[in-house]
């Protein structure tokens, strides 16, 4: 089916979002405004605007409530996703580079850059949604409830386990640590990818049990939140910006390209700028989707598992609704399996 | 701040201490030579004892042998007599320079000087250093005989039970040699990181894999892969193989500085660029400046600009009994093989000579009864002389036909596989200089007289040539005058196919089949075994097409080409972005392109087709350089055996049809058994998880739907007044499309 082209920002893309329900896509940019679409059709829903500089991620309350988002104006805001009102802002000394909010949506995390003498941090803060009825949002706590300091490495992304029970954290050096979210005490390091080579991107499964990661050097790999054991690997050919879990089908979609600063030299076809779909479990390369002709900075599957939508480097967001054929498609030994 | 004496440390202390340490031995192995002035000295043994009256006899008799190495003179012998005024049988020797000296060593040592008596050649300062009191063991002890060692076979590749071939794949630092499996990925036999410096090469029967190395040059071989030889040349940059594996020919731009304590090289090779040496023995055979690395002087004095590398410098005759070097414009120098001694000891003298070739088989020519080799060469235009082609046989040096040639600009010589034809292609200027035109020169080397025909109806350059192996036909790719803008657009190529026209059984007059236009080609490569050929754009920023043609098509044939010993068809084409080389497996039954990080770095790696194109595998690799197929020795079966071989193929063809299905039955079963097994790995893995998450709410006292947002129930009802909004959502979906033409 032909892609829904969201044709709203005027630079490259940072993060996309599906909400809950999956009706609605958050995407952020370094133009500073976060555009709000309807996921069906593409129309722009609105815009929330108050950042002062790149805006890095957005993350959804699962209740669609509120929108957290972090920028490079060494702010998180959270914003009111109905009125497009930004109802707190939290400063700090460096930029947010990742946002996330924990399953049950009452707490947020903040992954702060290293820069400027700080070291990075990932911070939690403690959310309140007001009366319910949409009144008080503005009521939120000033200071965070945890803050983890990372030392040896800085966190680039980080997320929520299952029941928010550990803080996963993707690291600059290529390994990935497990955090207790109580005491904010490291449990458990592993260097999942090659050292030195930055994890991009990290997304977990429907059910939180297991996230995947996506880095610089080439591949992504299926880990276990409970223990960081890696269960699966996929290899592309080209640096990887994001990765995400499909829900429904067991797929895996990876994307990402010749890194931006090479892409001028080449052709477009040099430089792989393609969504690439893996079977979760062979971890076979299934099929390739192009369109965008920049490098592909971020990917989310809509949460029914029925579209995605990918934002690159060119600006521009396409949104895919699955076809027949991609749910119809299995390996025989799938369809066995079906069949007992 | 450079330490005081206060401030030294005691670990100071202790560095000075150490250098204390005896030195001796390292001071005596490093020890600077200072008997530079004896180098021209050399001491003879195993002369006869003769009294003083008949000492002068014996020298002037010595000095006749002594002469046809070097230069010396009576004066320069020294004979000296014992208390009994007897010689002592050993004299010494100087000569005038100290290669001299070393010639003789070579050339005379062992060398008998009468029945009784076998001269004992040494150099002086050898007798010096060797023969030093301490450094000869007063005992003799028998020397260790190595225990009988089973040495791996060479050629057992060749024993591969379903015939495959090998070859060899280097791509970032690592070399790894392969079978060839078809569509299966390759299944690997050795792979070595670090295996080679600068590249890898086969020798020209595969028996040996040869790697180049900063120290030299090393051979391997084996089913796996063990050292076999070592050829020290330092900073070796070329390696050339003989014909018949007997010698290898190496060259670097370095001269060779010949240190003490090499063993294999001596003062011979010192300041040589180029080594022949013999595979079996590991020895060099004979050194050589190269010709062209001096820069030469034009006629007004000036420096011209160093010449591009010739290579081969050295170049084979098919039977390895000769190798030949030419000095541009001036000579060919014919080297006779296995002692490296000119031929007839004088080069052949060809004035303004500028290229030649070897005949690549021994040719049997009517009504020749010596098979003797042949060479083919060519001078220009030098003055009211016209520019000329000439035939050599080689070793009687007997020239057997030439051509005269005029207007020429440039001249390419392509022997076909057999040596049955030699193609001349003269590349012509109008008078005017301004348009140029190609002409070929087509030698008929096996008929009597060697008649040469003539195709000169070809307008523009010809710019690649290829004969078919073992066959009469050829493709030639010829282009245009690049249109203005060619920076753009490539120049747009010609390809023509010619084959001979049916006459009897010799074949006849070679006639165009067909020009395929508006090409981009510039490569042909034709199958080992004929018949199919590959032209192909290569090295292009834009075009990346091979196109796979059948020259016995076996269908029907064009009613225009019916006398023509050929039925052209091209079977397919296919991309493949980036190819810089093609390569046909030695049993002409796969094609290779790959694409090397050495010329870009786009999509490097190679892609395996069938000879009729069809793409079996496309193999992406990261820092891909090089692929090589292993070349195959050539068969031992008679002629009607092969015909045999090539009437029951449909038999044989029944027996590996069978056994592929089997492969791939096996292939398959193994990977629905392993998808199998992965996913009920997984399975299993996602239920425990699921279980584990279970106890842990229990544990927690959490409800089932923790993970779902608290306040959301909340939030979406009491949301604001207007109480539920409808979104409407219209989905449009084509279900049939008609196209109706009107009218």
């Amino acid at each position: 089916m032909r892609p829904i082209l969201l044709s709203g920002h005027e630079r490259s893309l940072t993060q996309i979002k599906f909400n809950k329900d999956g009706d609605l896509i958050f995407s952020t940019s370094k133009d500073k405004v976060v555009c709000a679409w309807w996921s069906a059709n593409g129309e722009r829903l609105g815009t929330y605007s108050g950042h002062q500089g790149a805006v890095w991620t957005v993350d959804v309350s699962p209740n669609t409530v509120l929108l957290a988002t972090g920028s490079a104006d060494n702010t998180v805001r959270l914003w009111n996703i109905k009125t497009g009102e930004c109802v707190k802002t939290w400063d700090f000394p460096t930029a947010v580079k990742r946002v996330a909010f924990s399953p049950d949506g009452s707490k947020l995390l903040a992954v702060t850059e290293k820069r400027m003498g700080f070291l990075g941090t990932i911070v939690v803060f403690d959310i309140a949604y007001g009366d319910g009825n949409l009144n008080d949002l503005d009521v939120q706590a000033e200071e965070p409830s945890l803050r983890i300091t990372c030392d040896e490495s800085k966190a680039t992304v980080a997320g929520w386990s299952y029941l928010g029970k550990y803080i996963i954290a993707g690291h600059e050096d290529g390994s990935v640590s497990q955090y207790d979210p109580k005491t904010g005490d490291q449990l458990e390091n592993v260097q999942a990818h090659e050292f030195d080579h930055q994890i991009n991107d990290l997304q977990f499964s429907p059910d939180r049990t297991y996230f995947i990661t996506a880095s610089k050097d080439k591949s992504a790999k299926l880990i276990s939140a409970s223990n960081l054991a890696i269960l699966k690997t996929y290899v592309a050919d080209t640096p990887l910006n994001s990765a995400s879990i499909t829900a429904q089908k067991d797929y895996v979609i990876l994307g990402g390209g010749q890194a931006a600063m090479d892409v001028t030299t080449t052709s477009a076809r040099q430089g792989k700028f393609e969504a690439r779909f893996y079977h979760k479990v062979f971890e076979d390369e299934i099929g390739r989707v192009r369109g965008h002709f920049g490098p592909l900075n971020t990917i989310d599957v809509h949460p029914a598992g029925t579209a995605y939508a990918s934002g690159g480097e060119d600006g521009y967001v396409r949104v895919h609704h699955f076809d027949k054929p991609y749910f119809d498609f299995m390996y025989e030994v799938e369809r066995e399996q079906q069949r007992k | 701040m450079a330490p005081s004496f206060d401030t030294l440390t005691e670990q100071d202390f202790h560095e000075e201490e150490e250098e204390e340490v005896d030195f001796s031995d390292l001071k005596e192995q490093y020890e600077v030579k200072l008997e530079e002035g004896l180098d021209t000295f050399v001491v003879i043994d195993g002369l006869p004892v003769v009294p003083e009256d008949s000492r002068q006899k014996l020298v002037k008799f010595l000095l006749r042998k002594l002469n046809t190495v070097g230069h010396t003179s009576e004066d320069a012998v020294f004979m000296p007599l014992n208390d009994k005024g007897m010689t002592e049988g050993f004299a010494f020797v100087e000569y005038e320079t100290p290669e001299q000296a070393v010639g003789a060593i070579k050339q005379l040592h062992g060398v008998p000087l009468d029945k009784k008596h076998t001269l004992a050649v040494n150099k002086l300062m050898d007798i010096e250093r060797y023969g030093r009191e301490g450094r000869i063991e007063e005992e003799y002890q028998p020397p260790q005989l190595e225990p009988f060692k089973e040495k791996e076979h060479l050629r057992s590749w060749m024993g591969d039970a379903s015939a495959r071939d090998q070859f060899a794949l280097y791509r970032n630092d690592k070399v790894g040699v392969f079978w060839n499996n078809k569509s299966n990925p390759p299944e690997n036999v050795v792979d070595r990181a670090h295996w080679t410096q600068l590249f890898v090469q086969w020798s020209p029967k595969g028996t040996f894999l040869a790697s180049v190395h900063p120290q030299g040059v090393q051979l391997w071989g084996g089913a796996s892969f063990s050292k076999q030889k070592q050829f020290p040349h330092p900073f070796v940059q070329l390696i050339e193989f003989s014909p018949l594996e007997g010698y290898i020919t190496t060259w670097s731009a370095r001269p060779i500085q010949v240190e003490e304590g090499q063993p294999v090289l001596t003062y011979e090779e010192d300041g040589k660029n180029i080594i022949v040496w013999d595979i079996e023995t590991g020895k060099p055979l004979r050194s050589f400046v190269s010709h062209d690395l001096a820069p030469g002087f034009d006629a007004d004095g000036d420096v011209q600009p160093k010449k591009k590398v010739q290579w081969p410098a050295f170049k084979w005759s098919a039977d390895e009994k000769y190798v030949a070097r030419m000095l541009q414009g001036q000579s060919i120098s014919i080297y006779e093989l296995p002692n490296m001694n000119l031929l007839g000891r004088t080069s052949v003298k060809v004035e303004g000579v500028n290229d030649f070739e070897w005949s690549p088989a021994t040719v049997t020519r009517e009504g020749i009864k010596q098979y003797e080799q042949l060479l083919c060469f060519w001078t220009p235009e030098i003055g009211s002389n016209p520019a000329r082609v000439a035939l050599m046989s080689v070793p009687s040096k007997e020239i057997v036909r030439t051509r005269n040639l005029f207007n020429v600009s440039d001249v390419k010589l392509h022997w076909q596989s057999q040596g049955a034809y030699v193609c001349v292609k003269v590349d012509r200027h109008s008078k005017s200089k301004k348009s140029m035109a190609t002409n070929l020169e087509i030698f008929r080397v096996r008929e009597k007289g060697v008649p040469v025909e003539v195709v000169d109806s070809l307008k523009d350059t010809v710019i690649n040539f290829s004969w078919e192996p073992n066959g009469s036909r050829f493709v030639l790719i010829n282009t245009g005058e690049a249109p203005a803008g060619a920076a753009v657009a490539p120049p747009k190529s010609a390809v023509s196919f010619f084959a001979p026209e049916k006459k009897g059984n010799t074949p006849g007059n070679f006639k165009l089949i067909r020009t395929v236009d508006k090409k981009t080609s510039n490569g042909i490569y034709w199958s080992p075994k004929g018949r199919f050929v590959v032209v192909a754009t290569v090295h292009s920023q834009s075009n990346f097409d091979l196109d796979f043609w059948d020259m016995d098509f076996e269908g029907e044939k064009n009613e225009a080409e019916k006398d023509l010993a050929a039925n052209l068809q091209l079977m397919k084409t296919v991309e493949h972005y980036g190819v810089t080389d093609i390569e046909w497996d030695p049993t002409g039954r796969y094609v290779v392109s790959s694409a090397s990080v050495w010329t870009h770095s786009m999509e490097n790696g190679w892609n395996l087709h069938t000879f009729s194109g069809t793409t079996l595998s496309e193999n992406p690799t990261e820092k891909f350089k090089q692929f090589i197929w292993r070349p195959r020795p050539p068969t031992f079966l008679s002629k009607e055996e092969q015909k045999q071989v090539r009437k029951n193929l449909r038999e044989y063809s029944k027996e590996f049809d069978e056994e592929d299905r089997y492969a791939v039955d096996i292939a398959n079963t193994a990977v629905v058994e392993q998808r199998k097994r992965v996913l009920s790995e997984w399975v299993a893995w996602l239920r425990r998880e699921k279980e584990i998450q279970a106890e842990e709410r229990e544990a927690f006292g959490l409800p089932e739907d923790a993970d779902s947002p608290k306040l959301a129930k909340d939030a979406r009802i009491g949301g604001q007044e207007e109480g539920d909004a409808i979104v409407e959502e219209i989905v449009e979906e084509i279900i049939e499309e008609t196209e109706e033409v009107i009218g």
